[in-house]
């Protein structure tokens, strides 16, 4: 393996990791507030379909973009609804929107365009394409540097760098602001958030929409930016692995941005190690790298790999008074 | 917000409110459906005919209840611990493993009775052994077991991939399965029942375990309301803390409770693999992990809801085949749809319509000036 080989891995590394970064730090949001949500999965997969069809029916893939943060918001007031007003359970609400994702985007896609659920295939001009960055042409022939600027950094698309751009702002929104705070507060102690005069269920409303536009941004990135339409199930749970990164990062934006690119490597590795043999260990099987988030999510929630310790109010809904 | 306070009378609570749960589950489908540009009246009408309409649709429908049914007892037994076991489909998987190889080992040497008796505890104990590493680590270590059952069911889509493409395929067969059963390795199918009825059962896979199934649903009513344990997962289900006090062992009881609920989930597999294919392939499950959720959600965890709201998911299977096939413009995959509804309205909303109903129902006047006279 040489260094063209290593920017081509890091480069599907970064490509596999985004979505996983958006729906991560959406989980980041509602779990911080002390809402579970199981609903990532549906909440991007939907969110790809409705960019997709939006992008097809305008051939604006900021259109699209728009309708899928849409998508995520309404699908994330939705789960609100259900785990905030009306106080139910929150796993059961997240395992509903996932249900109702799959099925209705398959039948909405059967219906509107006739071919089993997909979306017909966009044109470059309804997508988010590829940026090149100023001078990458130039600096490539330089050694080490060039591939690693014109091969990773540049050449992605914008919504690549928005995500990358996220994780920052995201602990920032979480650490040096009010709202951020008060999030935190209501992950893990609602009543001193009320007894503080601070609506409970209004702050959770507003974290779960912060979760609704990421989710947005994850599925926009799957169907109009890393492929040109929507696919039946295309998010092939990403949301989970997502969650198990949430897991992994013990709800942390910075973690979670080193987690999701953890996984998406080895999502990228497994593709290229098919059939490599290790010497003294001989060939490594292909579902084990790919079982390894999962594997390596239970056994740190096990607490063999530092403590990861869920907000504390999480999954509880908030009643003010008995 | 002020909930109205009252009881409600039983069959309000366990009759009405599910029902109206479900009802609007469905009325949704239907302006989805109508949203679409198409009749729901017209759609229902050929599902319950794809379903409902002669003996082979029966029967059809009769088959994928028998998955619900292990698969709703499962997630229902968990629900009675206050546990959420949505790691059915990895549980399934597994269990499959576990009926191939008694079917394998047996099938050529015993007849299909005494190799069902082993699969079926087999499928049992692989399905339990899938259950018992969240369950350990939700009891001994505060792990949620929500997220480490999702993880597992990947983790046992990985393995049975690994274990069927590279260890127990038929060798020189392409795709990855195991060799069909012989005659011992398969349930006979219950054409003599459907025949009682007057019913042909066609080329439908109605087989066995749907006794066995319905054994399954007995024995959990014997095991939740008729014993001290089930008395046990029922009080660590409503207030583990008062358990913990009244001296229930908390961690075996949780352990033993999603081992028998990874062992039910296991059972399942008995049907698709023992009873219609006759061997075991990728993906068999094929989601069935998840409709015990809907099924234990709107039977209200109890066998006798669970049996109905599985027959009434078999027609939505059964049935939907046969709608995609007359309604091109509906595909199947609205029996997803309808069972996202169900399980939002009847699980997360239950409680939605429970306001008004404690106004309608509720024989207030009596109660509150009651418990008013008891407070003073």
């Amino acid at each position: 393996m040489d260094f063209a080989d290593l920017i081509q891995i890091l480069a599907a590394t970064v490509r596999l990791s985004v979505p996983l970064i958006f729906t991560a730090l959406a989980g980041l949001y509602a779990e911080r507030s002390g809402i579970f949500d199981i609903g990532l999965e549906g909440k991007m997969l939907f969110s790809a379909f409705s960019a997709a069809s939006v992008a097809t029916v305008t051939g604006s893939a900021w259109l699209g973009l728009f309708a899928g943060i849409l998508t995520g918001v309404l699908l994330s007031l939705l789960h609100g609804f259900a785990s905030i007003t009306q106080r139910g359970n929150q796993i059961i609400s997240g395992v509903a929107i996932n249900f109702i994702a799959s099925g209705l985007t398959i039948l909405l896609g059967n219906a509107w365009f006739g071919q089993g659920g997909r979306t017909p295939q966009l044109p470059n001009t309804a997508r988010f394409t590829e940026i090149t960055l100023p001078f990458a042409a130039d600096i490539a022939p330089i050694p080490f540097i060039g591939p690693l600027y014109s091969g990773l950094i540049s050449g992605q698309n914008i919504l690549v760098y928005l995500a990358f751009l996220a994780v920052p702002f995201t602990w920032w929104v979480l650490y040096r602001t009010r709202f951020g705070l008060r999030v935190r507060a209501v992950g893990e102690n609602p009543g001193a958030v009320d007894t503080a005069g601070i609506s409970v269920a209004w702050l959770r409303y507003r974290a779960l929409i912060c979760c609704g536009i990421l989710a947005g941004f994850a599925g926009t990135y799957l169907s109009i930016a890393q492929s040109a339409g929507f696919i039946r199930e295309m998010s092939a749970g990403k949301g989970y692995i997502a969650l198990a990164a949430l897991v992994f990062a013990k709800w942390k934006p910075l973690n979670v941005l080193l987690t999701c690119l953890l996984f998406g490597f080895l999502d990228a590795a497994s593709i290229r190690l098919q059939g490599i043999i290790i010497p003294g260990f001989g060939e490594v099987p292909v579902q084990l790298i790919q079982a390894l988030p999962y594997i390596l999510t239970v056994i740190l929630l096990a607490g063999f790999i530092g403590k990861a310790i869920p907000p504390k109010a999480g999954g509880v809904p908030y009643v003010k008074e008995r | 917000m002020s909930v109205p306070l009252g009881t409600l009378p039983r069959w309000v609570n366990f009759g009405l409110l599910p029902l109206l749960n479900v009802a609007v589950a469905f009325a949704i489908s239907g302006l989805v459906v109508l949203f679409i540009g198409e009749n729901p009246i017209e759609a229902v009408k050929y599902l319950v005919a794809g379903a409902l309409g002669d003996g082979e649709g029966i029967a059809f429908t009769l088959y994928y209840a028998t998955n619900f049914i292990f698969t709703g007892l499962a997630v229902a037994v968990a629900f009675h611990g206050g546990l959420f076991n949505i790691g059915g489909e990895g549980q399934v998987y597994l269990g499959g493993l576990g009926v191939a190889f008694a079917a394998l080992a047996l099938d050529r040497y015993m007849p299909w009775y005494i190799t069902a008796v082993l699969a079926t505890a087999a499928a049992f104990a692989f399905g339990a052994a899938w259950a018992f590493i969240p369950a350990w680590l939700q009891a001994k270590r505060g792990s949620h077991i929500v997220i480490t059952t999702i993880m597992f069911n990947f983790i046992a889509a990985a393995l049975m991939v690994y274990l069927l493409v590279n260890v127990i395929k038929q060798p020189g067969n392409m795709s990855p399965q195991t060799r069909l059963f012989e005659e011992g390795g398969q349930l006979p199918k219950l054409g003599w029942l459907m025949q009682v009825f007057g019913l042909d059962i066609g080329a439908a896979p109605f087989n066995v375990s749907f006794l066995i199934a319905l054994v399954a649903a007995f024995a959990v009513w014997l095991l939740i309301w008729r014993t001290r344990f089930g008395f046990e997962i029922r009080t660590m289900g409503t207030n583990a803390t008062a358990a913990v006090y009244a001296g229930i062992p908390y961690v075996k009881t949780v352990v033993v409770t999603m081992l028998i609920s990874g062992g039910l989930s296991g059972m399942m597999a008995l049907n698709p693999v023992m009873g219609d294919a006759g061997k075991l392939q990728i993906d068999f499950p094929a989601g069935a992990g998840f409709v015990g959720i809907a099924v234990a959600l709107m039977g209200r965890s109890h066998p006798v809801g669970i049996v109905i709201a599985s027959i009434l998911f078999g027609v939505l299977y059964q049935g939907g085949a046969a709608l995609a096939f007359d309604m091109p413009n509906i595909s199947r995959e609205v029996i997803i749809l309808i069972q996202g509804l169900v399980i939002l309205f009847a699980g997360a909303l239950e409680h939605m319509f429970r306001p008004a109903l404690i106004v309608l129902f509720a024989p207030k006047p009596k109660s509150v000036a009651a418990s008013a006279a008891g407070a003073a």
